[in-house]
């Protein structure tokens, strides 16, 4: 068996839809972390930051639990659709989630600090509201710390492991990410396949960086775990 | 006081932050600006351009309140406090905050956000017309020179029909061509709106040129207002930041004052040395305290004669004393004074110490203030 196309197609689609979502939820985050004074703002941070220190199996078991059929979450999604999160890629987007979470809230929010104050200022005295503000002299001051958070959390996402296995298991089509599929491979002693699929990866994954630090070669961000 | 006046009464304190070494500071002013022009002059660090983020609405004050004519914009009795958005004053800031994605004719119709896009454009390009910069429209800030940047801030402040206007240091970095231009736009705009103008300078021919009043800060305190010609020839408050400016400082007792002329004659200390100053408002017989910095004074080893300079003082050379490119002279001419030189200067004229020599200093080198 060489590449495992399913599995390889599987895990695009699911570090497109998370890097996607993230960057819907991610930016309003950030810009709170970014221009918010409230005391209490340090909690937040630490608990964005939390995935990148946190082992992925205790994420994933976390994630698990609330996804599963005793928690609210859990009934609530299985009251409307008839099964549990649990196992499926609905379930894997939500883990997948929380675990790039810091990969795209850091470098969006990095950039917002970044975007100098007196343009703020000029704008709001000429009459433009927080909103136009953010769209018309945040969001275009910001656009390279935006495609890179997009792009890390993309790649983060492409390349996760612990989670997926605890939220996700090794469905195949549904769950089996390319990481599971070269676990799976070097269990089985298949290490051909698992090179080619590992180098697939990497050389996906080192693309997306140059992207990133051709664009930026100032954004720095925090090491992963995995 | 006319209704359209901007009443302003506020008290502004931040505690200072530790690791920024920022001094806690303190702003406490009261004034209102008539429709017109109001200098705000002052020392930087004075907290001119605070007070102007005050009443933009982009630091809300400790205490106090803002208002013009009816429109209250902040008073912290009732917590009333408009957003910057909703105030419409004009405030071009001293960084200019020109926004870079954007081509000068963009930046120029921001503010006209609530026009459709064809009246927009329309007077957009009529005041970039007025202003003369017609031709960069269609160029970033990036790629235009710093007084046309100073103009395209100022048309994208002006073109949003303000109630009032902000102007922080909106000349200081230009050459004086480009900077009267400047001052002849803002003169012939003030005539057809009427509104206050507030106008952070600390160039005392700004003042002149625009003044109709003016109002001295210092250390976050009003410390005079009034006419330019008025405020600005009496005597300043001494103040650690203006001493530290002089490397001489007598102590000037005024012997007699002469009005036609501007001027008044003071005798230094106990000595029998006069100098020629500029005329402040003060007594005959009053102590008054003259600065002169040691790079103003001229030195001369013959007598000099044809000069304007009013005040020659015979003296002998006391000390010379090279710090690093410079030389450090002290002549006695019945009080001590310090002069600064060049190491040519020093070369030139052969100075040593015990050498008969004579100071020349102009009288609007001499700085009265009040001790």
């Amino acid at each position: 068996m060489a590449i495992d196309w399913q599995a390889f197609w599987l895990t695009l689609r699911l570090a497109a839809v998370v890097s996607a979502i993230l960057l819907l939820i991610g930016v309003p985050i950030a810009y709170w972390l970014a221009f918010s004074c409230r005391r209490g703002k340090f909690l937040i941070e630490a608990l964005v930051a939390l995935p990148i220190v946190l082992p992925p199996t205790v994420l994933g078991f976390y994630v698990l639990v609330a996804l599963g059929p005793h928690s609210p979450l859990g009934r609530v999604w299985e009251s409307l659709t008839g099964h549990t999160l649990a196992f499926t890629f609905m379930g894997l987007v939500i883990g997948s989630i929380l675990y790039s979470l810091p990969f795209a809230v850091q470098p969006f929010a990095a950039s917002f600090r970044a975007v100098d104050r007196r343009l703020v200022s000029a704008s709001a005295v000429l009459g433009a509201s927080p909103w136009r503000t953010f769209r018309r002299i945040i969001i275009p001051a910001s656009r390279p710390g935006l495609v890179a958070g997009f792009a890390l959390s993309f790649a983060h996402t492409l390349g996760e492991f612990g989670v997926v296995l605890m939220v996700g298991g090794n469905i195949p089509g549904v769950t089996r990410t390319v990481s599971i599929d070269i676990f799976d491979q070097v269990q089985s002693s298949n290490y051909t396949s698992a090179n080619q699929t590992a180098l697939l990866l990497l050389v996906l994954c080192f693309g997306l960086l140059a992207v990133v630090y051709s664009l930026n070669p100032r954004v720095r961000f925090v090491g992963a775990s995995e | 006081m006319s209704r359209t006046d901007l009443r302003v009464s506020v008290r502004h304190t931040f505690a200072g932050n530790l690791a920024a070494k920022d001094q806690p500071f303190s702003l406490q002013v009261d004034f209102s600006a008539a429709p017109g022009f109001t200098i705000l002059f002052g020392p930087s660090g004075a907290g001119k351009t605070t007070l102007l983020d005050c009443l933009a609405g982009l630091i809300a004050p400790t205490q106090g309140s803002i208002a013009l004519a009816e429109r209250v914009f902040f008073n912290s009795s009732d917590a009333t406090n408009l957003p910057p958005q909703r105030r419409r004053i004009g405030y071009v800031l001293q960084e200019l905050g020109l926004f870079p994605h954007m081509t000068v004719a963009e930046n120029v119709g921001y503010g006209l956000f609530n026009l459709p896009q064809r009246s927009r454009l329309e007077r957009a390009s009529a005041i970039l017309t007025a202003f003369g910069i017609e031709s960069l429209a269609q160029r970033k800030p990036a790629e235009i020179s710093g007084g046309e940047r100073q103009r395209v801030a100022l048309a994208r402040a002006l073109v949003t029909d303000p109630v009032a206007l902000l102007l922080d240091e909106p000349l200081a970095a230009l050459d004086s061509a480009t900077k009267t231009k400047i001052l002849d736009d803002l003169r012939i705009w003030n005539r057809s709106h009427q509104v206050p103008i507030l106008y952070v300078t600390h160039s005392r021919e700004e003042a002149f040129a625009l003044g109709e009043r003016l109002v001295i800060l210092e250390s976050g305190r009003i410390v005079d207002q009034g006419a330019p010609h008025a405020v600005l020839s009496a005597p300043l408050q001494e103040t650690v930041a203006q001493l530290a400016g002089f490397e001489n400082l007598f102590d000037a007792i005024v012997e007699s004052q002469h009005p036609d002329r501007g001027t008044m004659m003071c005798r230094l200390g106990s000595s029998g040395v006069l100098l020629e100053t500029p005329l402040v408002r003060s007594q005959i017989g009053e102590t008054l305290r003259i600065g002169i910095r040691a790079g103003d004074i001229l030195l001369s080893v013959a007598a000099p004669t044809g000069l304007s300079a009013r005040n020659v003082l015979p003296g002998t050379m006391k000390l010379l004393e090279q710090r690093d490119v410079t030389v450090r002279a002290v002549v006695d001419c019945g009080a001590a004074f310090e002069v600064l030189l060049t190491l040519a200067a020093r070369d030139d004229l052969r100075l040593a110490a015990g050498r008969q020599v004579w100071l020349v200093v102009k009288t609007y080198s001499c700085r009265v203030m009040r001790p």
